[in-house]
C-alpha cells in the first residue's frame, strides 16, 4: 500500500489511545476550565482514504450480465449462470470435493463438474431453502448450514408461519452424497442460534468421528420451538445459549446420529479487549517524535503522542497548579514530563464484557489452532482437543467492527483476519472509506500470541452501489511465499502477497461493475478460493466465475507450474488443509525465479543455475542425479553470503530432492521425464 | 460472458417464479434444445436478467405488516441514533467515542438508506423524519427530549459518559425490537428482512459491548 492510500489516520495518535487523554487531562489539571480546543480533530475523523486513481477498477459501467469489467494478471475463463432455480437467489459459500464445486445458495445448493473449467456443468441442483447455506464435504457426506427463518426440516419452499414452529430447521443438514447426483438427505442437528456459519474439524487423531464447529450470529429461538434455549445472559441462566459456541460430532459410520456434543464457552472471562500492538509503521513514528521532544506517554504498554493540542492543555494545568498565569516555562514543560508516567500509572483497565458468539472459525488441524473471528475479537483457539477447544489469545481493534474469519498461511506462523464491517451489505470501499475499516488485519503468531503488522484492504475505490468489504479467501500454493485469493463482493477479487506481513501487496485482480448502476444490489464474489489450478469464484448475482493466474512479473509460470503440483481431493477452505510441494523442475526454477526477483543470487548466478537445470533436464538417471547434486553442493556455501540464505536454502533441498528422485527405484530413466523432473 | 446453456423464455420466468422450489428431487438447469450460440448470447442474457428481475420482485412480495413496521420504525430509531451521534464532534474530547460515532453514523446512513429502498420496493410510504423523536417515541430504548438536552448541554467527559450510556439505551431498544420481530408470527420470513434485522442485532450487541467497556473505563476514579 502506498502512503497515498493510508488513511490519515495520524499513526499512533489514533482511537485506541485517544480515550485516556480526556482522564490524562482530567487528572492532570483538575483545576482548569473545561478548554473549547478539541484535540486534534484530523487525527479522528475519517478522511478520504481509497483516493481515486487511475486503477481501472475505479468508475467500471454497470449490468447484470454486461458489467464493463477490469482484469489483471488473471484470466476470466468461464462464468455460468445458475440454474433456473438458484437465479436471483443469493449464492453463498464453496466447498470442492473431486472434481465438484459445492455451491451454497439461499434455495439450497448446486453441484457443479468443474473438470473442465472452461464449461463448468450442473450436476445436481438441489432445493432445499434456508440461508446462508454454508457448505462442507468431507468423504460421503455434505454438510449445509441453516439460519434464516424460512428453512423447514422438510426442505420445503413454504416457510414457516408461525414465529415457532416444529417444522424450522436452524442448525446443520446432514446429506449422503455417496452418489452425487442423488443426494440422501439423512439427518440435522438443530442448535439455538442456528447456523451462520461452520466448520469442518478432521482430528488428525480421530478416524472414526468428524467434528462441526457451529458459529451463529441471529438471535437465539424460543425454548417452545427448541427446548433448552435460552437468551438470558449467562449471569441469570447458566445454561444460557451465549456466549459460547457448539461442537457437533459426527460419527461417519452413522451420521445421522449426529448431535451436540459440547458447548465450550470460550470467551469466558474475556474482559478488557487488549488492543493490538502498534504496527512498525506507528513504531517509526513514536521514535520520530521522541527524537523531535513531543510528549510520549506509555499508556497500557503503547505509547502515544501528545498532539500540540493536548500538550498545551497540559501545560496549562502545570501552569495553573502552582498558581501561575500566562505561557508554561522550561520548568513546566520538564514538570509534566516528570509527571506523565505517574497520570497514566492512575489509569487503569477495568473489566467489561465479551463477544457472545462467533462469526466463523478457520480451524486448522495440522497444527492444532483454529482462528476464531468473534464480533469485537479475533481468538486464537487450542483445537488439539476437539470436544474442548481452548482459547490462547485474544485480541481487538477499534479499526475492526465485526471479526468474520480467518486465514492461516501454510506454515501457521501468521493470521489474517477480516472485519466485515457493514455485514457485506453496505458499499464499504468508497473513497471515504478508511483504509483500515472493513479490511484484513494482519498478525504474526509468536509464543500462541497474535502480534500485529498490517492492514490490507481493496486498494480501488468502488461506487455507492456496490456492497463492498473484505470477504472469504484462501491461500494459492505459491511456493516460498504466503500469496492469498479473496472476495471483496462487489469490489471483486484481490490476489495478494503478504509474505511481509508488514507490507502486503496486490499482484492481481478481477473486478465486475455493479449490478445495477442506480441501486445497491447485493453482488459479487461471496467467495473466491483457489482448488486444484484454478481460482473459483461464487458470485452471488451472476453464477460461478472461474480464473486462471497468468504469469507476471508478480508471479512467474513457473511458480504457477509449481502451485499446479498441489492437488487436494477435497477442500472446506474454513477447514485448512497444510500443502506441500512434491519436487519437481517446477518448484526449482520457482525458487530460482524468487531469487532473481529478491536479488538472493546475481544476475550471472541465475542464468548459470537455469542452464544447469536445463541441462539436467536433457540426461537421466545417475547423469541427472550427479548434474542436479554437483549443482546443489556449488550452491550451498553461497548461503552464507546471499540476502535470501533461506529461499537458496529451498532451492538446494529440492534439488537434492530432484537428484534422489531421479536414481530413486522405479524413477524409470528418461522416461521420468516431468515426474522425475 | 460465455454463451449461456439454454435460452429462457421471460415466460418461462414468470412460472419459474410462481413455482419456485415445488420439488426437491428434480435435476434442475438442463438445457432443452443446443440453441445456435452466434444469436443466444444476447437473448440468453435478456432471459438470465428477466428472470433474475422477476425471482427480486417476487421476494420482494414476501413481506407482513410486521416486517413493514419493523423498518419503518427502525427508521425512525436509527435516525436518533444519527441525532445523538451527530453532537460528538462539537462536544466530546475523546478519539475513541469520536470513532465510535463516526462509525455509527457511517453504518446507519447505509442501513437507513437499505431500509428506505426496501419500503420503495414493497410500495410503503417513508416515514416522516421531520419531527425526530417524536413520531418514535414509543420505541423501546429512545431517547427522551429531556435526555437529548442534557446530552446536547453537556461537554467533555460528562458529555461522554451521557452519550454512551444513552446509546447503550438505545441500541438495546434495537436489539429488542429485533427480537420482538422474530416473536411475531410469519414475521421476517424473507430473507432481506432476515439479514436486515439480524445484521442490526449482531452490530449493536457488538457495539454495546464495546461502549460498556468505554463506560467502565470512564467511570474509573478520575481523582475529580
Amino acid at each position: 500500500m502506498t502512503s497515498s492510500q493510508r488513511s490519515p489516520f495520524a499513526p499512533v495518535r489514533h482511537a485506541p489511545h485517544l480515550a485516556w487523554v480526556g482522564a490524562l487531562l482530567v487528572l492532570a489539571v483538575s483545576a482548569c476550565a473545561p478548554a473549547a480546543a478539541t484535540p486534534d480533530a484530523a487525527a479522528v475523523n475519517p478522511i478520504p482514504a481509497n483516493v481515486p486513481t487511475v486503477d481501472p477498477r475505479v468508475g467500471l459501467d454497470a449490468g447484470l450480465t454486461d458489467a464493463e469489467e477490469a482484469i489483471w494478471n488473471l484470466r476470466l475463463v468461464s462464468t455460468t449462470e445458475p440454474a433456473d432455480e438458484f437465479v436471483g437467489i443469493t449464492n453463498s459459500d464453496l466447498a470442492f470435493l473431486g472434481t465438484y464445486a459445492i455451491q451454497g445458495n439461499y434455495n439450497g445448493f448446486q453441484v457443479w463438474d468443474i473438470s473442465n473449467p472452461a464449461d463448468p456443468s450442473l450436476v445436481r441442483g438441489y432445493l432445499c431453502p434456508a440461508s446462508q447455506s454454508d457448505v462442507s464435504v468431507y468423504q460421503n457426506l455434505l454438510f449445509v448450514s441453516g439460519e434464516g427463518f424460512e428453512g423447514r426440516l422438510d426442505c420445503g419452499a413454504d416457510g414457516n408461519q408461525g414465529a415457532v414452529s416444529p417444522e424450522r430447521l436452524r442448525g446443520i443438514r446432514i446429506f449422503d452424497i455417496s452418489d452425487i447426483r442423488n443426494p440422501e438427505y439423512v439427518g440435522n442437528v438443530q442448535t439455538c442460534r442456528g447456523s451462520h456459519t461452520h466448520s469442518l474439524l478432521v482430528d488428525p487423531n480421530d478416524a472414526e468421528n468428524v467434528y462441526v464447529y457451529v458459529s451463529g450470529s441471529a438471535p437465539v429461538r424460543s425454548a417452545q420451538e427448541l427446548p433448552g434455549c435460552s437468551g438470558e445472559s449467562p449471569a441469570n441462566d447458566a445454561s444460557s445459549s451465549l456466549f459460547r459456541i457448539e461442537v457437533i460430532r459426527v460419527p461417519l459410520d452413522d451420521p445421522a446420529s449426529a448431535a451436540i456434543v459440547s458447548s465450550p464457552r470460550i470467551f469466558a472471562d474475556l474482559a478488557e479487549p487488549p488492543r493490538h500492538g502498534l504496527s512498525p509503521a506507528e513504531l517509526a513514528e513514536v521514535d520520530e517524535a521522541r527524537r523531535r521532544g513531543a510528549f510520549v506517554v506509555d499508556i497500557d504498554g503503547a505509547p502515544y503522542i501528545l498532539s500540540n493540542g493536548e500538550a498545551a492543555q497540559l501545560l496549562a494545568g502545570m501552569v495553573a497548579s502552582r498558581g501561575g498565569t500566562g505561557p508554561a516555562t522550561t520548568a513546566d514543560s520538564i514538570a509534566l514530563r516528570e509527571a506523565l508516567p505517574f497520570i497514566a500509572a492512575q489509569i487503569s483497565s477495568e473489566p467489561g464484557t465479551g463477544p457472545d458468539q462467533c462469526h466463523d472459525i478457520t480451524l486448522y488441524p495440522e497444527i492444532g489452532r483454529a482462528g476464531g473471528a468473534c464480533e469485537g475479537y479475533g481468538l486464537l483457539i487450542d483445537i488439539t482437543d476437539p470436544e474442548n477447544p481452548q482459547r490462547l489469545a485474544a485480541t481487538a481493534d477499534v479499526n475492526f467492527s465485526y471479526w468474520h474469519s480467518a486465514t492461516f498461511n501454510n506454515e501457521g506462523t501468521k493470521v489474517l483476519f477480516t472485519d466485515e464491517w457493514g455485514g457485506g451489505r453496505g458499499a464499504k470501499c468508497g473513497p471515504t472509506d478508511p483504509v483500515e475499516w472493513g479490511a484484513d488485519a494482519i498478525f504474526t503468531i509468536e509464543s500462541d500470541q497474535l502480534v500485529f503488522q498490517s492492514y490490507y484492504k481493496l486498494p480501488a475505490a468502488q461506487t455507492p452501489t456496490e456492497n463492498c468489504v473484505a470477504h472469504n479467501g484462501s491461500l494459492l500454493p505459491i511456493p516460498g511465499r504466503d500469496v492469498m485469493v479473496q472476495s471483496w463482493y462487489q469490489g471483486g477479487i484481490s490476489v495478494f502477497d503478504w509474505t511481509d506481513p508488514r507490507s502486503p501487496v496486490e499482484i492481481a485482480y478481477f473486478d465486475r461493475g455493479p449490478v445495477d448502476a442506480n441501486s445497491l444490489e447485493m453482488g459479487g464474489s461471496w467467495s473466491a478460493y483457489w482448488y486444484n489450478g484454478v481460482i473459483v469464484s461464487s458470485e452471488i448475482a451472476r453464477g460461478l466465475d472461474i480464473f486462471e493466474l497468468v504469469p507476471s512479473e508478480h508471479i512467474s509460470q513457473n511458480e504457477i507450474d509449481a502451485a499446479l503440483t498441489v492437488r487436494f481431493d477435497y477442500l472446506n477452505p474454513q477447514g485448512q488443509q497444510r500443502y506441500d510441494f512434491p519436487a519437481s523442475a517446477s518448484l526449482a526454477r520457482a525458487y530460482v525465479d524468487q531469487l532473481a526477483r529478491s536479488g538472493g543470487l546475481n544476475g550471472d548466478r541465475i542464468a548459470h543455475v537455469r542452464e544447469e537445470i536445463a541441462a539436467a533436464e536433457g540426461t537421466a538417471g545417475s547423469d541427472r542425479a550427479a548434474r542436479l547434486s554437483g549443482l546443489a553442493s556449488e550452491l550451498e556455501p553461497e548461503a552464507a553470503r546471499s540476502t535470501d540464505a533461506a529461499k537458496l536454502g529451498m532451492l538446494t533441498r529440492t534439488l537434492r530432492d530432484l537428484a534422489a528422485a531421479a536414481v530413486a527405484p522405479g524413477a524409470g530413466g528418461a522416461e521420468a521425464g516431468e515426474a522425475g523432473l | 460472458m460465455t454463451p449461456s446453456k439454454s435460452t429462457r423464455s421471460t415466460l418461462l420466468a414468470a412460472s419459474v417464479v410462481l413455482g419456485v422450489a415445488s420439488g426437491c428431487a428434480s435435476a434442475v438447469g438442463r438445457p432443452a434444445e443446443p440453441p445456435t450460440p452466434a444469436e443466444t448470447d444476447a437473448s440468453a442474457a435478456r432471459d438470465f436478467e428477466a428472470l433474475y428481475r422477476a425471482r427480486a420482485d417476487s421476494a420482494a412480495l414476501r413481506f407482513t405488516e410486521a416486517d413493514v413496521r419493523f423498518v419503518t420504525d427502525m427508521i425512525g430509531h436509527h435516525a436518533q441514533a444519527l441525532e445523538m451521534a451527530g453532537l460528538v464532534p462539537d462536544r466530546s474530547e475523546n478519539g475513541t467515542l469520536e470513532v465510535l460515532a463516526a462509525r455509527i453514523v457511517n453504518a446507519q446512513e447505509d442501513e437507513i438508506e437499505i431500509m428506505r429502498g426496501w419500503l420503495s420496493d414493497r410500495g410503503r410510504p417513508l416515514p416522516d423524519l421531520t419531527l425526530p423523536g417524536a413520531a418514535h417515541a414509543h420505541l423501546p430504548g429512545m431517547v427522551t427530549p429531556e435526555q437529548l438536552g442534557s446530552l446536547a448541554a453537556a461537554r467533555g467527559e460528562e458529555f461522554d459518559r451521557l452519550f454512551l450510556s444513552y446509546m447503550v439505551q438505545h441500541h438495546q431498544g434495537a436489539v429488542d425490537m429485533v427480537h420482538g420481530l422474530f416473536a411475531t408470527d410469519g414475521a421476517a420470513q424473507g430473507e432481506s428482512t432476515f439479514r436486515l434485522a439480524s445484521d442490526i442485532q449482531v452490530d449493536q450487541i457488538t457495539e454495546i459491548s464495546r461502549m460498556q467497556q468505554m463506560l467502565a473505563r470512564l467511570s474509573a476514579p478520575t481523582g475529580r
